[in-house]
């Protein structure tokens, strides 16, 4: 309120640029703001879906019991919950964290930009996301609840509603999504034309910091997988509220076609988001190792190989669907062939750690332990790309203790490193070390505790998506119980360790020691700012006179040299 | 609170101003939105096989024809308005654009007797999968001309007073997107039986 009292007492409205309450924290067109309001939405929703995987994760090892906070969970209302965790963590957690928010703060500053091209396109982005947020969540209030034909909607369940028994949860369902991809088009087509325009005097295209340019192929590729769905969500759309057949076998559709259209686009979606976290990663280990990247080009060439590929590997999700064999066997080709390029990255990523001096403060642990777990996702997954071993586990918790194990890796350790690495930036302060580390070993430890056993429970072939195993005695042993109380345990134990990083995050926000600029003595242009910058970024626009990654360079005594240093 | 554009929005690393950059970049998420409608389009029709011919040889092939060179004619008064923008002529400029929008308006004209003539005979949404795309399909490429044709007028309204006449270029640029679109949809739902 004081801010508004300031801004009418300010007087000359027109002669300098005032911003009030109101445009500054609720409509801002900063990017940096805009940033803030993207990872905060994210970060509610990350307690939102985690809440529900609480909720559901009670009910498989308590079945019938009532969990505390919620109440009984029925049959409809976990599937629900299933469809809508996997749909917030995917779509409303990874998305505007990583891409929108990283993306929004980053770009401008390292690329020596005051903002987005267009800072009133990237206010409509957020606005349509926002809306998309309470659309989502809104359908939980409607009669028939909240959708639950699972995040991936195939008809014809998720087409009509006397199937799915959400006759208005689905198409609302299917509404939000639509328009959180409109958001995250509009935010992307900012993020390359301000790549592609608006870089400092100096910055050739092999100047751009490794983020920045995974962000883009990120977006890129987001945009040419997603466009297809967008077509087909539409008929979705009609099938459920107009009663057209596009999917729906008794009108004459074919259902496949929308697992061809939605797998297009899902697929790649998991690197859509991996892209940018790889990104992260590399800045950050290249800044804590104090040595240049390794094969800077290279890594750029080899990550767009990869998202060609990950254009084409999309029907390994549908070898249980039906398909022609030998469909079958081209798929699993490209897909355990996709493994090439992203080992040749960890292998530069690697070869950067070789010899440098490392320092293990948060954000490097949290990349160290994105590269460790995500292997056993990457691994996992070259066994599930081979069709005769998917058939029997696509459809247990193999597959989704294996999927865990790329998206958290991603998501949660990729997207810390990165809240770790730039919290100096964003808020002018450095977060506490020691509580750092001690959310890193208990989130790190508790994690891998709930997913190795899901591995267990899928190869002794314990389906996934079932409300109640009472139901399946093969499944429903002492055993089995036994793991499934273990997993939710070490969940619940995760759970509590998030709370230490809350405490850690406002803590610091108000009261931890002053950061300064460059608390990490980097090289890259958003370091080399006030932190957190003002409106505009710059007090003079920089320019740019060498890479990114000038780290130990024999010969100078400081061992970084920032991108706008002149010689 | 007087909007200010950044420096960034000026820059112009690619020798292309930002405007045009960004159009190019939103016409290729539509070119791949259409792609997968198209495909739609191929999958259905090869699942139905004959039954969809069927279908579509119901459709009013002489008004898909005028509307088609309605939307090309419209193409070429953009050219010519941005050839008069180019040589600072506004006057003449936003004259072509006015004639854009006009052809712009017939389009619809057409496409609305078309729509009431075969709602009326009973080709609704719901009679079979070829005209429930046939609707989509060509609903959503209306909305488009729909959309250029308000973004030509805005774009208009600052031409008279010389202000971002660049822009005529811009929704020129859409435009040609709107009528290549069509050009796709006509042989796929008119012609291909």
């Amino acid at each position: 309120m004081t801010t508004i009292a300031a801004t009418h007492d300010g007087g000359d409205h027109a002669s300098h640029h005032e911003e009030t309450f109101v445009s500054k924290y609720i409509f801002p067109t900063d990017h940096k703001r805009i940033a803030m309001q993207y990872l905060m939405t994210g970060l509610v929703m990350f307690a939102v879906g985690g809440f529900m995987a609480y909720v559901f994760r009670m009910q498989l090892a308590y079945p019938g019991a009532s969990v505390p906070l919620f109440g009984e969970v029925d049959a409809a209302t976990y599937n629900a919950l299933i469809t809508n965790h996997a749909t917030i963590m995917i779509f409303w957690v990874a998305m505007p964290m990583l891409i929108a928010a990283f993306g929004n703060y980053l770009i401008p500053l390292m690329i020596g930009a005051d903002d987005m091209v267009f800072p009133r396109l990237n206010r409509l982005s957020y606005q349509i996301f926002f809306i998309s947020t309470i659309i989502l969540m809104v359908a939980w209030l409607v009669p028939g609840g909240a959708f639950g034909g699972s995040w991936t909607s195939y008809p014809p369940l998720s087409s009509r509603g006397e199937f799915n028994g959400t006759p208005i949860g689905a198409p609302m369902w299917v509404l939000a999504v639509a328009l959180e991809i409109v958001a995250f088009l509009l935010g992307g087509i900012n993020f390359m034309a301000t790549t592609m325009n608006s870089r400092a005097p100096g910055m050739k295209m092999m100047d751009i910091p490794i983020v920045v340019w995974f962000i883009n192929i990120a977006v890129l590729l987001f945009m040419f997988s997603v466009g297809p769905l967008v077509a087909g969500a539409v008929l979705l759309l009609l099938d459920q509220t107009v009663g057209t057949s596009f999917y729906v076998p008794t009108g004459g559709g074919d259902p496949v076609i929308f697992q061809h259209l939605f797998w297009f686009f899902g697929h790649p979606e998991v690197y859509v988001i991996l892209i940018p976290e790889l990104g992260i990663v590399a800045e950050i280990i290249t800044t804590f190792a104090r040595k240049k990247i390794f094969g800077y080009r290279i890594i750029i060439w080899t990550m767009i190989v990869t998202g060609i590929l990950s254009l084409v590997v999309w029907a390994h999700h549908q070898f249980i669907a039906g398909i022609d064999p030998r469909m079958a066997v081209i798929f699993s080709i490209t897909t355990i062939m996709i493994s090439i390029p992203l080992a040749l990255i960890y292998m530069l990523l690697i070869a950067t750690l070789y010899g440098g001096s490392i320092e293990f403060k948060v954000p490097m642990l949290w990349a160290m332990g994105m590269m460790t777990e995500f292997l056993v996702g990457g691994l996992t997954g070259i066994y599930l790309g081979s069709s005769a071993i998917d058939i029997y586990m696509h459809d247990n918790t193999f597959v989704m203790a294996h999927f865990h194990y790329t998206l958290m890796p991603v998501v949660f350790f990729g997207g810390w490193a990165g809240i770790t690495f730039w919290f100096p930036k964003f808020f002018g302060r450095m977060l506490n070390e020691t509580l750092g580390k001690i959310h890193f070993w208990g989130s790190t430890i508790s994690f891998n505790f709930i997913f190795i056993p899901l591995f267990f429970l899928g190869m002794s072939g314990q389906q996934r998506k079932i409300f109640d195993y009472s139901a399946f005695p093969d499944i429903n042993t002492a055993a089995h119980q036994d793991l499934r109380v273990f997993a939710t345990t070490a969940f619940l134990v995760f759970i509590a360790f998030q709370f230490v990083f809350v405490f850690n995050f406002f803590k610091s926000m108000m009261s931890g020691p002053v950061a300064g600029n460059n608390p990490w003595n980097s090289n890259t242009l958003d370091w080399q700012c006030p932190s957190p910058p003002p409106h505009g970024n710059f007090a003079e626009l920089p320019t740019v006179y060498r890479g990114p990654y000038e780290y130990s360079v024999p010969g100078r005594e400081s061992d970084f040299w920032p991108q706008n240093e002149p010689a | 609170m007087a909007f200010q554009a950044p420096v960034a929005t000026d820059r112009c690393n690619t020798g292309i101003s930002t405007g045009k950059l960004a159009i190019w970049i939103l016409l290729a998420s539509e070119i791949v939105i259409f792609g997968g409608l198209v495909a739609v389009y191929l999958l259905l029709r090869l699942h139905e096989g004959a039954a969809w011919g069927a279908e579509a040889a119901h459709t009013n092939v002489v008004a898909g024809a005028i509307n088609t060179f309605i939307l090309l004619t419209s193409s070429f008064f953009i050219v010519l308005a941005h050839q008069a923008a180019e040589q600072d002529d506004r006057k003449k400029a936003v004259k072509f654009m006015y004639l854009t929008l006009l052809c712009a308006l017939g389009f619809l004209v057409v496409k609305a007797y078309e729509y009431t003539y075969e709602i009326s005979h009973g080709y609704t949404w719901f009679r079979s999968n070829f005209w429930g795309f046939y609707y989509t399909a060509t609903f959503i490429h209306a909305s488009h001309v729909i959309a250029g044709g308000i973004a030509i007028f805005i774009a208009a309204q600052g031409v008279k007073v010389g202000y971002h006449m660049n822009r005529v270029e811009v929704c020129g640029i859409y435009w040609h997107f709107v009528d290549l679109v069509w050009i796709f949809l006509f042989p796929l739902l008119y012609i291909a039986k």
